[in-house]
């Protein structure tokens, strides 16, 4: 599978936030007016003007002490579940993008029922902006066709964002997987073989985020099923007239 | 920075302690992670589980305000396991000094302590001299009087048990710290430290880092790659700010503040220039009067001349042994001696220690300008919490200046890189850069002058050089050069000849006689023949270390690595072959060396290498440490006010009634005010849990720039506070909630953040609750957004510094309306 992809190494992250202000700004997006709910984590979720957002995770075993950061956003799937979802609705709504493999939300996808395509994400990546668009991470696509790289990339200090060829970025991370499987056994990439965005852990995942992985959203992420329900239904519809 | 950012890559352990350096300086761990990359370990030592922790291989907790008693442990530690550079200590420090009969230290107190002046007479702390007026060594270091005896001595009361039951730190975490970084006191590894304030706000914060100075020495650290003492400066461009002079007790390039007693030039250069009988010491503060008559020339031009004594009449004078610091200030504007006030670039009224105490201050001046980019609490604070507008008499001027991206000129980094900056943009509206309204600011003062013909010695006013400006605007590069000075007349050196206006190669050329005019002559070098060197950016790397010495440009001279004469044998060989700072390569002829020179690094000062390499001495070589008068690094260190060497004291508000180490339980000499709102609190159960300040990636200082930014208070919105879950749990307190958090000054509501990332300590075997809160915030913006958390922290400071002491002070914690 050609392409690009985003190789996270959550084990680099220091969580300064660079990634999720680097986003807004090529975005172009807004912030929301919130309140500190007793956790760094802020805004508490992905939201129509955060695409990319550092989740903060504590976790305590056997009196050690762990603090997890997980840079979320689009995995940007190689064959993604939104896609099928979204153009169950609507034609030309998702852009996959040969060159890069971006997968991109064009207008139209806000035709498509939100509910509906955010619930068919694995990641539950998908979210509504205040102009009632469906919106979410473009993978940079317009920076990367000019010979730059993403934004959330450019701006990490440490290494924890890479970008690349997608052979190249699988390379990296196997290699990174292996040097830290002999000081964390737990060490694993996420659904590397499924995604561009791919993310090395240390720790069992669901510790990081609860869709960290697609296997842990219930009823996604395990093949045709949810894959041709969009498709389907829209030859239904179109057959009953609604 | 001995050392500079990118250094940070080649070290083998790294301390982060004192510092939070992946929030608060979160470029330094793309140095750090790699670093770590090379198989380096990565300690951190800090009160609290943070996103630096997250990244370190051993992390150690500590209760704030105990550094010093973690690290004088490690002294132990290294002094009795045999981890010292023997070598490096024999040829580098003061280790084999005698001490004379006078020095000694009982029960806390060091000799010379006088109770009533609350002040040490430091004549106390002298060397045994031999004929030739130089210290008395003893090269074996059993001497019982020598430094090397007297420091294991001292430290001996460190023991684990002692500095666990101080710092509360299990013993388990200080011993795996020590082993770790203890591993680097041989010729092939290096060690560094990280910190900033964490170390510096404490009444004991410059014998945090003279501790941490004698770990570095003893092991020898000092002078190599991945080593040094790295102070990680918090805002840019404070570096620049205190080379430049901007601290009351020194004028620019570290040249101390004169004082009234000091009536001519001849008495100021007698009493600043240091002497040394011996040859091998390059005493290089020995020039320091070619630098105070070059900055006099900078300063008043051709007014400046030999039968004035350089003008040095119209200098400003401090008072004989009266400090002007901030808490000075402050204090004295508390009590209506301060009439009128600049607060430039500044929001005291959310910075200082104490806010409250300086809230009132400032209603207490006729005038203040307050010159900054956004309002803030200071320029509002007549209409603050607490304030009656109608009763406040303070005139208050505002003016807008230009943001950095608006204003060209440099920038001087944590490592003394000197960096120019270009405009990137007009400054919005009627903003202006901060040279232009100095400029214009000083024309009128003038003006003012001129036309008063009873005005006051005007002359320090009137005969100002002030040629800065280009079509009446300020213009930095006129500054630049300036500072990097120019040769007043046409004068001939040996064989060369310099013209009248030509710039200043480097500082060696600088003159006592008034040939010589330079603004700052650390800087000098920086805009020379060459052109603006500050403007460099070549990415070639000829060091292999990361030196890039073309990139920018560092003082002094270009040096990127200081006191690199440490990093090499007495023979001028590098201790480590793999990382070479500098290295003496020459002609050898029957083992000495008959021509030679430096590669590498700029090496500090020209001279060879102590020794052949054959081993015999050479009479033309220099010591290590140059800017020591005696050439040595000074494990016991005689210039400070609390003594020669560093003793752990309790803060001045601390949690404990007995300092297991000594009956002195706080510093005998730290700096203390008396006024209203100068209230403390030790071991008083209304305020039973330890309190400390920091800060967060997302705010800058005080806030100002950042809080109007929608995005950063999108992700760190409101004041909080962060503390245990054993102590939430203590307070009936829910993770999420408004509390209140109240000190002997001040109280404020914050977010509770209930967190496993904070434990509690035992502390000689009570629990102590530690808590922690940012200083970003204030009651201007964001709405709900909190206020100042200086408003808890106390106006107490080091008797060296009198910076505040901000990171430990006693609060108590409570659900809202308990």
């Amino acid at each position: 599978m050609a392409g690009k992809s985003i190789f996270i190494d959550t084990t680099r992250c220091t969580a300064c936030r660079g990634c999720q202000m680097a986003c807004k700004n090529w975005n172009r997006n807004g912030a929301s007016a919130t309140k500190n709910l007793g956790s760094h984590q802020n805004p508490p979720d992905l939201d129509g003007n955060t695409f990319k957002l550092v989740r903060f995770s504590e976790v305590e075993t056997e009196g050690k002490i762990a603090w997890y950061f997980f840079p979320d956003q689009c995995r940007h799937c190689l064959e993604p579940p939104c896609k099928d979802t979204i153009e169950g609705y609507v034609n030309d709504a998702v852009v996959l993008d040969d060159a890069t493999g971006a997968v991109v939300y064009t207008e139209k996808a806000k035709e498509a029922p939100f509910d509906e395509v955010k619930t068919n994400c694995p990641y539950d990546i998908p979210r509504q902006n205040a102009k009632g668009q469906t919106v979410k991470c473009t993978m940079c696509v317009d920076r990367i066709t000019n010979g730059m790289k993403p934004a959330c990339v450019k701006i990490c200090p440490t290494g924890a964002m890479n970008f690349g060829e997608r052979d190249e970025m699988l390379k990296l991370a196997k290699e990174r997987l292996a040097l830290l499987k002999e000081r964390y056994p737990k060490a694993q990439l996420l659904d590397a073989d499924q995604v561009r965005v791919i993310y090395l852990v240390v720790d069992d995942p669901k510790k990081y985020h609860k869709n960290a992985v697609a296997s842990l959203r219930p009823g996604i992420g395990n093949g045709n099923a949810n894959k041709l329900a969009g498709p389907l239904r829209r030859i239904f519809e179109s057959v009953i007239g609604v | 920075m001995t050392n500079h950012w990118i250094d940070l890559a080649n070290s083998d352990c790294i301390l982060i302690m004192g510092s939070n350096a992946a929030e608060n300086h979160p470029i330094s761990f793309r140095w750090v992670m790699k670093a770590k990359d090379g198989g380096a370990t990565v300690i951190n030592v800090d009160p609290r589980y943070t996103r630096t922790s997250t990244k370190a291989d051993i992390y150690a907790p500590l209760r704030s305000g105990t550094d010093l008693a973690f690290l004088g442990g490690m002294i132990k530690y290294i002094v009795e396991n045999d981890k010292y550079f023997k070598e490096y200590i024999l040829n580098y420090s003061n280790a084999s000094y005698i001490l004379g009969e006078k020095y000694g230290f009982k029960d806390g107190l060091f000799s010379g302590f006088n109770a009533d002046k609350k002040a040490y007479d430091a004549s106390n702390w002298g060397y045994v001299l031999d004929e030739q007026g130089i210290p008395k060594k003893d090269p074996t270091l059993q001497d019982p009087r020598c430094v090397f005896q007297l420091m294991k001595d001292h430290y001996s009361r460190y023991d684990l048990d002692t500095v666990a039951s101080i710092t509360g730190t299990p013993k388990a975490d200080l011993l795996k710290v020590y082993e770790a970084y203890s591993a680097t006191g041989v010729p092939t590894k290096a060690g560094t430290i990280m910190y900033a304030m964490g170390w510096c706000q404490h009444t004991v914060g410059v014998q945090n880092i003279r501790t941490m100075s004698i770990i570095q020495v003893l092991l020898g650290n000092m002078g190599i790659a991945g080593g040094g003492v790295n102070a990680l400066r918090g805002e840019s461009n404070v570096q620049g700010s205190t080379d430049a002079g901007l601290l009351f007790h020194i004028l620019p390039g570290y040249l101390p503040t004169p004082t009234a007693s000091l009536q001519t030039l001849a008495d100021y250069n007698k009493k600043n220039t240091p002497t040394t009988k011996d040859p091998l010491s390059a005493n290089w503060w020995q020039n320091r009067p070619k630098y105070v008559v070059s900055l006099l020339k900078a300063l008043y031009g051709d007014a400046a001349k030999p039968e004035n004594d350089f003008a040095y009449s119209w200098l400003p004078k401090g008072e004989e042994g009266k400090a002007y610091s901030w808490l000075d200030l402050f204090d004295a504007m508390y009590a209506r001696q301060i009439q009128g006030f600049f607060a430039w670039g500044m929001n005291p009224a959310c910075s200082g220690a104490n806010s409250n105490k300086t809230r009132e201050a400032l209603a207490n001046l006729e005038w203040m300008v307050n010159v900054n980019v956004f309002d803030n609490e200071t320029a509002s604070f007549w209409k603050g919490p607490g304030m009656d507008p109608r009763k406040i008499k303070t005139e208050v001027f505002f003016l807008p200046c230009a943001a950095f991206l608006e204003k060209e000129g440099s920038i001087s980094n944590s490592g003394r890189w000197a960096q120019w900056r270009y405009k990137a943009q007009e400054p919005v509206g009627e903003s202006k850069p901060d040279g232009d309204i100095i400029l214009e600011l000083f024309n009128e003062i003038r003006t003012l002058y001129q036309k008063d013909k009873k005005a006051r010695f005007p002359d320090p006013i009137l005969n100002l050089k002030w040629d800065y400006a280009t079509k009446h605007q300020f213009d930095p590069h006129l500054v630049a050069k300036a500072i990097n000075g120019f040769w007043t007349k046409d004068t001939t050196i040996g064989d060369k000849t310099y013209k009248k206006g030509e710039p200043v190669a480097a500082f060696a050329l600088l003159q006592a006689d008034g040939s010589t005019s330079c603004g700052s002559w650390i800087y000098c070098q920086s805009y020379n023949a060459d052109g603006n060197n500050m403007a460099r950016r070549d990415k070639s790397d000829p060091s292999g270390i990361g030196l890039y010495p073309k990139w920018s440009w560092a003082w002094p001279v270009n040096r990127r690595i200081i006191y690199n004469r440490a990093s090499v044998d007495p023979t001028g060989k590098p201790w480590n072959p793999n990382k070479v700072v500098v290295e003496y390569v020459g002609e050898v002829k029957d083992g000495k060396y008959v021509s030679g020179s430096w590669k590498g690094d700029v090496p500090d000062g020209p001279w060879p290498p102590l020794k052949n390499p054959d081993g015999s001495s050479r009479q033309d070589g220099k010591l290590a440490f140059i800017m020591k008068s005696d050439g040595y690094a000074s494990i016991f260190g005689p210039g400070l006010k609390d003594g020669p060497f560093p003793e752990h004291y309790e803060p001045l508000e601390c949690p404990v009634e007995k300092n297991p180490l000594s009956a002195q339980l706080n510093s005998p000499v730290a700096a203390t005010f008396k006024s209203a709102r100068d209230v403390i609190k030790s071991c008083d159960p209304r305020f039973p849990f330890v309190g400390t300040t920091y800060r967060v990636t997302e705010h800058w200082q005080t806030g100002v720039l950042t809080r109007w930014l929608p995005w950063l208070v999108e992700a760190e919105p409101q004041l909080f506070v962060e503390m245990s879950e054993q102590l939430a749990q203590l307070r009936g307190i829910k993770n999420g909630e408004k509390v209140v958090v109240e000190s002997p000054r001040g109280s404020l509501e914050a977010v509770a953040i209930v967190t496993k990332r904070f434990k509690p300590f035992t502390v000689q075997g009570t629990e102590i609750h530690q808590v922690g809160l940012p200083w970003h915030f204030g009651w201007i913006y964001p709405p709900d957004g909190g206020d100042s958390a200086n408003l808890l922290t106390p106006s107490v400071g080091d008797p060296n510094t009198r910076i505040p002491e901000s990171k430990a002070f006693m609060v108590n914690v409570r659900k809202k309306g308990a």
